[in-house]
């Protein structure tokens, strides 16, 4: 498997470190409520098919990327830097 | 008063020539890490040109010559190889001139060599003079710079220095002996 981080092009899987669900990114506000934290702190969809997800490209460039692929096809559809994704959220 | 010598990282391994390919050690006068806050990319960039003569390099690249060289090493980030540096107004810098082993591996199946330890597409149409890269060799944090058509310099945390000297010479006679077959 390989990722292509918008830094470094195309890398070995062995550079990056799995994080989770980039539902990460996502922080509720502080006062949003039991339901909704305990959903953003432990509940994770488990899909068959595209799921979007953090990244860290630990032995490489340093950055969190948000790594879309699908579960199924081993695909990897779009890799974008964290922060990009943050800012474009705001 | 206690007299202390100044031992380079790779004192008394270095160099080595085997086969066709040599390592040798470089040492800068110094090393340091230059990040631009946000915003001020450009003018940091400017300044560092008129202190060393290099911009700040893009991803993956470098920018000057041999002894006053500027590597990109990570999101934001970039060393510099060479003079000291005076504060640069919008940077956050830090002094890493004892942190590094720094080596150059040069001649005929350098890239070889380097094939053997890391997962970097080093093919000289992708991997071209100029380019820079951070990712690992044998395991370890490493930063990779080619610098001619087959030189190539390599950086490694310091107290990583014997084992860079062990899987680099390592590979090297493994890529000489099957010259030799």
């Amino acid at each position: 498997m390989r990722i292509d981080c918008p830094l470094c092009g195309p890398r070995d899987r062995r550079e990056f470190t799995y994080q989770g669900d980039a539902l990460a990114l996502d922080r509720p506000d502080p006062e949003a409520g039991f339901g909704v934290w305990n959903d953003y702190l432990h509940n994770r969809d488990n899909p068959a098919g595209p799921t979007r997800e953090l990244w860290y490209h630990d032995s490489g460039c340093t950055a969190w990327l948000v790594v879309t692929r699908d579960t199924v096809t081993h695909e990897v559809h779009r890799v974008e830097l964290a922060r990009d994704v943050k800012e474009a959220g705001k | 008063m206690i007299e202390l010598l100044a031992k380079t990282p790779c004192d008394g391994l270095l160099p080595r020539t085997i086969g066709t390919v040599t390592l040798t050690e470089i040492s800068f006068e110094a090393i340091t890490s230059v990040a631009p806050l946000t915003g001020q990319e450009d003018a940091v960039s400017g300044t560092l040109k008129a202190q060393m003569g290099a911009a700040f390099p893009k991803p993956g690249r470098t920018t000057g010559k041999a002894h006053a060289r500027a590597v990109w090493s990570g999101l934001g980030q970039a060393l510099v190889l060479g003079p000291a540096l005076q504060p640069i107004p919008g940077a956050a810098m830090t002094d890493q001139t004892d942190a590094w082993a720094c080596v150059a591996l040069e001649g005929d199946g350098a890239r070889d060599v380097l094939a053997r330890l890391t997962p970097l597409d080093l093919r000289p149409s992708v991997f071209r003079q100029g380019h820079a890269a951070r990712t690992e060799l044998a395991h370890m944090s490493a930063v990779l710079m080619r610098t001619g058509e087959s030189r190539y310099g390599i950086m490694a945390f310091r107290s990583m220095a014997k084992t860079l000297v062990h899987d680099v010479t390592e590979a090297m006679t493994s890529v000489a002996a099957r010259t030799r077959l």
